[in-house]
């Protein structure tokens, strides 16, 4: 398997006047093409942060990021990012539809091939009816599924996820984690999961990653070896993935505690 | 921004539902203007302020219309005019050319700051002796004096505009791969519309001013250039219909740009954000 995503020796420091924040430490990993990786870790301890990193949107203070083997130095192309504030991440002056469209109109798409697109994938998040409303009149949750629906639409080759299901409901947030691993599966999109959810991360991931307090580093790197047919109820109870779940939770509970971690690569 | 009638935002869509306007008769600012009104007629005719020469209200609202049967009052009003809308729609094309130009280049914006800042407060009406030094008496100084004044008022509140993108959805434009083109047409510009018809409103009240106080000094032809023509030959009457007029003008300026203003950015975010301030 190749490399998709490659970090190495990540750090970043935010400065500004008279206030210095180490966000992340030192962050090394890899995932491979078509891999579900999930990214746990306290909050503040730099997830977004690495996410903007991974994305070009902001540049490392040291260390190398690449996609596909290219030093990402700005924005790379075939990247998605679902951002954790997705209301504003939205443009309120365009309809659900533009919002999802405008992307693809970058990429130069034909009329026709946008619009099938678009509705598919509106369709494919539920809200097939939205498409003409502007954003600012749909619930958080809607919202935040336009957001998904923006970014799967853009057929992206990665697509990074900044605790997109956090403002729905359990049932919805049920069939998003559903559709996103139906979409995984079914096109290969190599998949960086940022979640606060352990159950989650487990769920979803074939793979998930623990991270530190800042300044963060990687704790565990959690082999998620579930089959891949997964089914909310019959997986999610399965000992396997309890036991699973208790480690990723031993992790985050060192996390908290500040204890360093073995930083193990698995 | 000021609270602009919309839907209230939240609910499910579609929403198409026609908004019914506030039916509520409004008498508040009518008896303002009538009290205004009496006092304008009752105190000149008790000669308290300046015996004789403060005309009631109701003679100079007659001279007016007497006024308006006259070639001489619309060629001047035609006149004033003229300079205010060339004045004004150069003041705003630069200051917004200028302004997306000094807002998205983070060196420029950094260098002119302080330039801004010097030049922003100095009263157009102080550089009319250098303008007439340059420009002559035509009707070009008055335009001048106009660009300058307006010219700063748009360009801050471009800058403003600038300013109040946010950072999220920008950094969304980035990381889909926008161009700088996109990025100004889609996520600068229409952050920045709202700031600009402000921007345009303030302009064209200072505008308004400058295009007449021009006239009466300079005596370039207008209305202005009546006022101070009907002064110093004594025609008080005359002189307060013509100042009356510009009242009128004014008023209508800015009623008129706030109903465009309404009219166009009735969808707009800040509209709505203000509407439901948390
Ligand atoms: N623009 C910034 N300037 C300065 N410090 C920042 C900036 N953005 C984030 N930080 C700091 O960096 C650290 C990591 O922030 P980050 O947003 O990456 O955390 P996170 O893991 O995404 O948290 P959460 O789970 O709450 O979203 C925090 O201490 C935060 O205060
Ligand atoms: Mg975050």
């Amino acid at each position: 398997m190749t490399e998709m995503v490659t970090v190495k020796g990540l750090n970043k420091v935010y400065e500004s006047t008279g206030r210095r924040v180490e966000a992340i430490g030192d962050i090394t990993f890899a995932v491979a093409r078509g891999e579900f990786a999930c990214i746990v870790g306290p909050s503040g301890a730099g997830k977004t942060t690495l996410l903007k990193c991974l994305a070009g949107l902001l540049a490392p203070t040291a260390g190398e990021v690449r996609i596909d083997g290219t030093p990402v130095t700005g924005p790379p192309p075939g990247m998605a990012v679902v951002f954790q504030e997705y209301g504003r991440s939205l443009f309120p002056w365009k309809t659900v539809r533009q919002n999802i469209d405008l992307p693809l109109r970058q990429k130069k798409l034909p009329r026709d091939r946008r619009e099938k697109l678009v509705t598919e994938s509106l369709a494919a998040v539920g809200l097939a009816d939205a498409g003409d409303s502007y954003s600012w009149q749909l619930s958080g949750g809607m919202q935040q599924r336009v957001a998904i629906a923006r970014a799967i639409a853009y057929e992206p080759q990665v697509l990074l996820m900044d605790e997109p299901f956090a403002a729905v409901d359990a049932q919805t947030r049920a069939d998003l984690e559903d559709l996103v691993r139906s979409l995984w599966r079914s096109l290969g999109i190599t998949t960086l999961f940022v979640t606060h959810d352990i159950d989650e991360a487990v769920y979803l991931g074939e793979r998930v990653l623990v991270l530190s307090a800042s300044p963060t580093h990687v704790l565990d790197d959690v082999r998620i070896g579930l089959p891949a047919d997964r089914d909310q109820v019959t997986s999610r109870s399965t000992p396997e993935f309890a036991a699973l779940r208790a480690r990723v939770h031993r992790g985050i509970q060192d996390a908290k505690a500040g204890r360093r971690g073995t930083g193990a690569a698995a | 921004m000021t609270a602009l009638d919309t839907a209230p935002p939240g609910q499910a869509p579609p929403v198409t539902t026609p908004r019914p306007r506030g039916r509520r008769p409004r008498v508040a600012p009518f008896v303002g203007i009538a009290v205004a009104a009496l006092i304008a007629e009752i105190v000149p005719r008790t000669g308290v302020i300046a015996d004789g020469v403060l005309p009631p209200l109701s003679s100079v609202v007659a001279e007016l219309v007497s006024e308006a049967g006259e070639a001489t009052l619309w060629q001047a009003l035609g006149r004033t005019l003229r300079t205010w809308a060339i004045g004004l729609t150069a003041a705003v094309v630069a200051g917004v050319a200028a302004g997306l130009l000094i807002g998205l280049v983070p060196v420029l914006r950094a260098v002119t700051a302080s330039t801004v800042e010097f030049l922003r407060p100095i009263p157009s009406v102080a550089l009319i002796p250098a303008v007439i030094l340059i420009f002559g008496t035509d009707f070009e100084s008055g335009v001048v004096l106009i660009v300058y004044a307006g010219f700063w008022q748009v360009l801050v509140q471009v800058l403003y505009g600038i300013q109040d993108v946010d950072p999220v959805t920008y950094d969304t434009a980035r990381s889909y791969r926008f161009g700088l083109r996109a990025r100004v047409l889609h996520v600068v510009w229409p952050t920045t519309l709202p700031f600009v018809f402000t921007g345009i409103r303030l302009a064209a009240s200072v505008a308004l001013v400058l295009a007449i106080t021009g006239e009466l000094v300079i005596g370039t032809p207008g209305i202005g250039q009546l006022i101070s023509v009907a002064q110093s030959s004594g025609a008080t009457t005359r002189m307060f219909a013509l100042v009356l007029l510009t009242g009128l003008l004014g008023t209508l300026v800015n009623v008129g740009f706030r109903y465009a203003e309404r009219a166009a950015l009735g969808w707009h975010p800040s509209v709505r954000r203000s509407e439901n301030a948390r």
